[in-house]
């Protein structure tokens, strides 16, 4: 326990030594922060309508202005934070941890499972992400759950590909063959042994994910196949700015700006990650 | 190579066909009867049995993905439920408006992005180079459909300098329809094709050849240009190849946004009227657009790297 605390330590200095390192932390702590405390954090409640403020600019009282409901902007900017954490966390690690199993499988599993596994991830990876997404949440209905569970199914075959290509590097090394000799299963080997050597990279991978994912699901909440009104999601900020656009700007700016901040901060925070997890992949990008 | 081409088109059918054949699995796995979410409540019995029988929806599934395989493979991919025209008419209308927007981006952002690529190699470790490294990384980071919007807001709305709606009539109509779509689609590339092209470049100024190309007192800039940048481009072709599905998912939300017409906005239409044969038919034709690019990349990338051949 206490070594795995170090290494945390090492590795979260090693991040903010880097200037963008450094920023990336920042935003991304903010992020989680309001994410977090919204419910303090908010002037406003973000569904409540109010018709006699509706369509205002930026002032002291409303930071981002109101919509067309007379709800304020900034509230649901803040809360929307919630709502992109909500729909990325458990999507990323759970493709994550799917993606990391099934790798882990095919690399070391029988050759026909490696192949059948294979031809499943790029299939999977054959449909352009949002026309998967558009297909499954036409067909489901759009929610939240809805959301995760496409983002995860898109997202699980490139965690499974980069587990494979580290498992089959490791399977012929010589502690694995040393464990085999021994009589480890199967499951000792790929969970006390190849784990630990694979979850960095996953790791680095999972950091650069969760923007993309943010971002489909912004997008799809901007097409309203996302997240169901009145929750206040980035995307939805989008679609009633985009409807309202040559009224206001601040709906546009207050949805759109959230979404550049975070991918910024989490690809900032993943460079820098990777730096540190491992300086070799540099090199090879 | 040829086995290696035979190889690579057999495994795109194959991938394609169990695309394919999920995606029609899907669509009959819904709950609730198909014809009825079509037409509406409203609709005749008289009507809903004749569509019925059009989709072949009364005869068993198995029966009904050969029969949907015996006509795709004749090119027909059913009728549009509303207006009775061709599927396949429909969609081959569109493709040619996305397939513009797609071009229009690569073909901007790779340009540019291969200049700052190849400039911050040959200069390494300025002030250029990591203002190129910064603004990469913040250009990939920044979604596609984000951009269509700001730009749409500053450029389109607030500063009017160009058209925020449809594709135009006539050849530079259509090229000042293009630029905001293109700009907001490519802006994203643009960093990424400059690191890679940077990276690459880095490896080749390295190599023999180009050492002797400079022993035998050549101009810098002509042994960058024509004998570096040759070699240095080739990921390039790879990386749009396979980014051909991410192209195809940008361009769908470039497309509502300037509301043009295209590949797009025919899926989202088709999904918000429940136009299932188009839907569908809209679906596999970019699925097809996307497994044909990554093979092609595969196959341009082997013919030029020999090692690539036996590397599966």
């Amino acid at each position: 326990m206490e070594k795995s605390q170090s290494e945390i330590r090492i590795i979260i200095v090693g991040i903010a030594k880097n200037p963008l390192g450094f920023m990336g932390l920042v935003i991304v702590g903010a992020i989680v922060f309001s994410a977090i405390f919204a419910a303090w954090i908010v002037p406003y409640d973000p569904i409540e309508m109010n018709i006699r403020d509706r369509m205002q600019g930026p002032s002291w009282s409303h930071l981002l202005g109101t919509d067309q409901l007379g709800r304020d902007t900034f509230s649901r900017v803040i809360t929307g934070g919630q709502v992109a954490l909500k729909v990325a966390l458990p999507a990323v690690f759970g493709a994550m941890a799917i993606g990391l199993t099934l790798g882990m499988v095919a690399g070391y599993g029988p050759k026909w499972l490696d192949n059948f596994l294979m031809l499943l991830f790029d299939t999977i990876r054959s449909f352009p992400t949002v026309m998967f997404a558009l297909a499954v949440v036409a067909l489901v209905g759009p929610s939240l759950q809805t959301v995760v569970l496409v983002v995860m199914a898109t997202s699980i075959p490139t965690y499974g590909r980069v587990a494979r290509t580290q498992t089959l590097t490791l399977r012929n090394s010589e502690f694995i063959l040393a464990e085999r000799s021994m009589g480890a299963s199967m499951a000792r080997i790929l969970g006390v042994h190849m784990l630990p050597n694979i979850i960095g990279v996953l790791a680095v991978l999972a950091a650069m994910d969760i923007p993309t994912v943010i971002a489909l699901e912004a997008g799809l909440s901007f097409l309203g196949l996302g997240v169901k009104p009145p929750t206040p999601s980035w995307g939805a900020l989008l679609k009633d700015g985009y409807a309202l656009v040559r009224q206001t700007p601040w709906l546009v700016i207050g949805g759109g700006l959230p979404i550049i901040v975070a991918t910024l901060g989490f690809t900032f925070l993943g460079e820098s990650l990777r730096d540190v997890v491992d300086p070799k992949l540099r090199k090879n990008q | 190579m040829l086995i290696f081409t035979l190889k690579r088109f057999a495994l795109a059918a194959l991938i394609l066909f169990v695309a394919v054949t999920l995606m029609f699995l899907m669509i009959r796995a819904v709950p609730g009867d198909p014809v009825q979410i079509m037409l509406g409540p409203r609709a005749t019995p008289e009507l809903q049995a004749r569509l019925t029988a059009e989709l072949a929806l009364d005869q068993p599934i198995f029966r009904q993905l050969i029969i949907f395989y015996g006509n795709m493979l004749q090119g027909d991919l059913g009728t549009d439920v509303f207006s009775g025209r061709a599927v396949t008419q429909i969609v081959f209308q569109q493709l040619p408006f996305t397939l513009e927007l797609i071009f229009g981006s690569i073909i901007w952002s790779a340009g540019l992005g291969i200049f700052l690529g190849a400039y911050a190699a040959s200069y390494p470790n300025t002030l250029i180079d990591r203002m190129v490294a910064i603004a990469s990384v913040s250009f990939v980071a920044a979604p596609a459909f984000v951009v269509a919007l700001l730009s749409l807001l500053l450029f389109a709305v607030h500063l009017r300098w160009f058209p925020a709606i449809g594709a135009g009539n006539g050849f530079w109509d259509r090229m000042e329809h293009l630029v905001l779509p293109s700009f907001a689609i490519g802006l994203s590339w643009v960093g990424y094709i400059a690191r890679l092209v940077r990276a690459s470049m880095l490896e080749v100024l390295g190599e023999h050849h180009i050492r002797t190309a400079r022993a035998f007192g050549l101009a810098e800039r002509r042994v960058v240009l024509v004998y570096a940048l040759r070699i240095a481009i080739l990921p390039v072709v790879t990386v749009i190849g396979v980014g051909m599905g991410f192209l195809l998912s940008s361009a769908v939300f470039a497309e509502i946004v300037f509301a043009r017409p295209g590949l797009g906005k025919l899926v989202i239409d088709s999904i918000t009227t429940r136009n299932y044969p188009i839907f569908m038919g809209s679906v596999l034709v970019s699925t097809g657009l996307f497994v044909v690019s990554t093979a092609l990349a595969d196959l341009i990338n082997a013919w030029l790297d020999p090692r690539a051949r036996s590397a599966k």
